[in-house]
């Protein structure tokens, strides 16, 4: 395998991702994410040079529209999905000390 | 009258004719569903009190003449990602597990103002991420040809609904051919538009610049019809397009004489089972009977489209899934006591092994100091894949080809190895990086007694030129069906 993915990568990766994984996690997701960069690295093989990356197939422009509001209020259909919910807001838990 | 025959198009003129009311129709995909569902597991919600409802107020309006369309009081099934107001989405994953949306999906509104009626919400690979329908938090969809095989994914419970009878037609997402493949796994007819017809407004997004909503159905004169329907410019979806050729029934014409067929010489090396292969090739035999004029040609690039998307499709991935994040909706983890923690343990807890391991890549390839050589030069290799494209289509009218390497493999034999599943993406995928329209119809049957299809792919825009030849192609083969192979 090329691409040995670290302890502390998978670490980082891990804040990016916002996930938590198990040291048995940890290793499959070492050993995945360094094949799956083997595979992707086969990508190195064509020459790109002068080639503007292509992010849409279609040439996209900003889509404007007047500034009204053309929605409700769905404020207490909206909250009836909240995990938690107090005084017409999601409740979260505490964010600093 | 045997209703599990007919197509959409089929049951709605006779329900116009009053030879079959929709309460009839809706009944008739009820029973299918409580005979095979139970082995199947094609839906995760079945709204059977809501559809019977839901059938008595369309049969009115079809009565005093508001409703008179191809797909007033056909019965339809949703893939589970697509938002319906008031009906549970989980987008077949335990993070949405209790999710009740507030709106419902563009493409899902056009058909109820079509007077479809919506029977419930079919399995899929978790958020999409799969190509076997097995990485669902419910349950795998068996196929209904031979139940210890998969029906292809990610949009497998809607492939097998339709195969099994327990609808008339489906909606399914194609973000790397997630119609098109398990349509060719179940013997149904399945297609992807070209990127921005379809609105993706209320589509639970995945690979937000490759994702497009499509229909999986009986025949081509179905997809023809569903197409026209559910295509439309909103401004809801800053990516949907403006277009006044979206009549796509006035495609259905029986004529292929001088249409110019390519067929990719790199599409039929390694790896293809020599029995798809056969069928495929006979079905280009027929087209060159009927008048297409039939030549090879290399595409190139083909080895590096599924790189290039996986990095792609994971990024977008991992930017479009930070919003699962246990405060506005779905699952959250319980006893945290701190924001960051409930985060993490919420995200952990509710996404499956795949879901996880794409937004770990994803997450890695836009991470700084990897952006450029990862994730800007997979869309540099698109750009290169788009170029090879418009240059086939230069000289072709369609390319042809098959859907997959293999006809539906066995059941829990694919998610061991990650990369072997994604090769399975080989002949979809660059469809949908170059944005192209894509559709698969059942060509034959292999040894195993489970079904092939062939894939064509146009231009841009070139729809009609699709639905003509699948149509030409579908009439010269004959019928085909689950039913109609002596099963």
């Amino acid at each position: 395998m090329a691409n040995i993915i670290s302890d502390e990568t998978i670490e980082y990766v891990g804040i990016l991702a916002k996930l938590e994984l198990s040291d048995e996690e940890k290793e499959q997701a070492k050993k995945d994410m360094g094949r799956m960069l083997d595979y992707i690295d086969k990508l190195g093989e064509l020459d790109t040079t002068g080639v503007e990356p292509m992010s849409h197939v279609f040439p996209v422009e900003n889509v404007f529209r007047e500034d009204v509001v053309t929605n409700g209020d769905t404020r207490e259909e909206l909250l009836t999905n909240a995990p938690g919910e107090k005084d017409g807001m999601f409740m979260v838990p505490r964010t600093f000390e | 009258m045997d209703l599990a025959q007919m197509t959409a198009v089929e049951l709605s003129a006779a329900i116009r004719e009053k030879k079959v009311t929709v309460r009839e129709a809706v009944e008739a995909s009820l029973d299918a569903i409580a005979k095979r569902e139970e082995s199947l597991n094609c839906y995760v919600t079945v709204d059977r009190e809501g559809a019977l409802q839901r059938a008595d107020e369309v049969q009115k309006k079809i009565d005093d003449g508001t409703l008179t369309g191809p797909l007033a009081g056909v019965p339809v099934a949703v893939k589970d990602n697509m938002c319906t107001k008031g009906m549970l989405t989980t987008c077949s994953s335990k993070i949405l597990g209790n999710f009740v949306p507030t709106f419902t999906a563009d493409a899902v509104i056009r058909l109820e103002e079509a007077g479809a009626v919506i029977l419930g919400k079919t399995n899929m690979d978790e958020f999409a991420m799969g190509s076997t329908t097995e990485t669902s938090a419910y349950g795998v969809t068996r196929n209904p040809w031979n139940e210890g095989h998969v029906p292809g994914g990610s949009s497998g419970g809607s492939a097998a609904a339709v195969a099994a009878g327990e609808c008339f037609f489906a909606l399914g997402s194609d973000t790397g051919g997630s119609i098109r493949q398990p349509a060719s796994f179940c013997g149904v007819v399945g297609m992807k538009p070209t990127y921005g017809t379809v609105s993706r407004y209320g589509l639970i997004a995945y690979g937000s610049s490759l994702d497009q909503i499509g229909p999986l159905c009986k025949d081509v004169t179905d997809c023809a019809a569903i197409l026209e329907i559910i295509a439309g410019h909103d401004p809801k979806d800053s990516t949907s397009m403006k277009r006044d050729d979206t009549d796509f029934t006035s495609a259905l014409q029986e004529d292929v004489a001088g249409m110019k067929i390519g067929i990719p010489r790199d599409y039929f090396g390694e790896g293809l089972d020599p029995e798809v292969k056969a069928s495929v090739l006979a079905a280009a035999e027929l087209l060159k009977a009927k008048g297409a004029v039939v030549e090879e040609f290399d595409l190139s690039l083909v080895d590096y489209a599924i790189p290039a998307y996986y990095t792609i499709a994971a990024a977008e991935a991992s930017s479009n899934l930070e919003r699962f994040d246990g405060i506005k909706y779905g699952y959250r983890a319980e006893d945290c006591e701190e924001l960051h923690k409930m985060y993490k343990k919420t995200r952990s807890q509710g996404f499956g092994a795949e879901v996880k391991r794409r937004i770990m890549l994803g997450s890695f390839v836009l991470s700084s100091g990897y952006y450029d050589a990862y994730y800007l030069k997979a869309l540099r290799v698109k750009a290169l894949i788009k170029k090879a494209f418009d240059d086939a289509f230069s000289r072709y009218d369609v390319i042809l080809g098959p859907a997959a390497p293999t006809t539906a493999p066995e059941l829990g034999k694919s998610l061991q190895d990650p990369i072997q599943m994604y090769l399975g993406d080989i002949y979809t995928i660059s469809v949908n990086l170059a944005g192209l329209p894509g559709i698969t119809v059942p060509c034959g049957v292999d040894s195993k007694g489970l079904p092939i299809g062939v894939q064509l792919i146009g231009d841009c825009f070139r729809e009609k030129k699709l639905l003509r030849m699948a149509y030409t192609y579908e009439k010269a083969r004959g019928p085909f069906g689950l039913d109609k192979e002596g099963r």
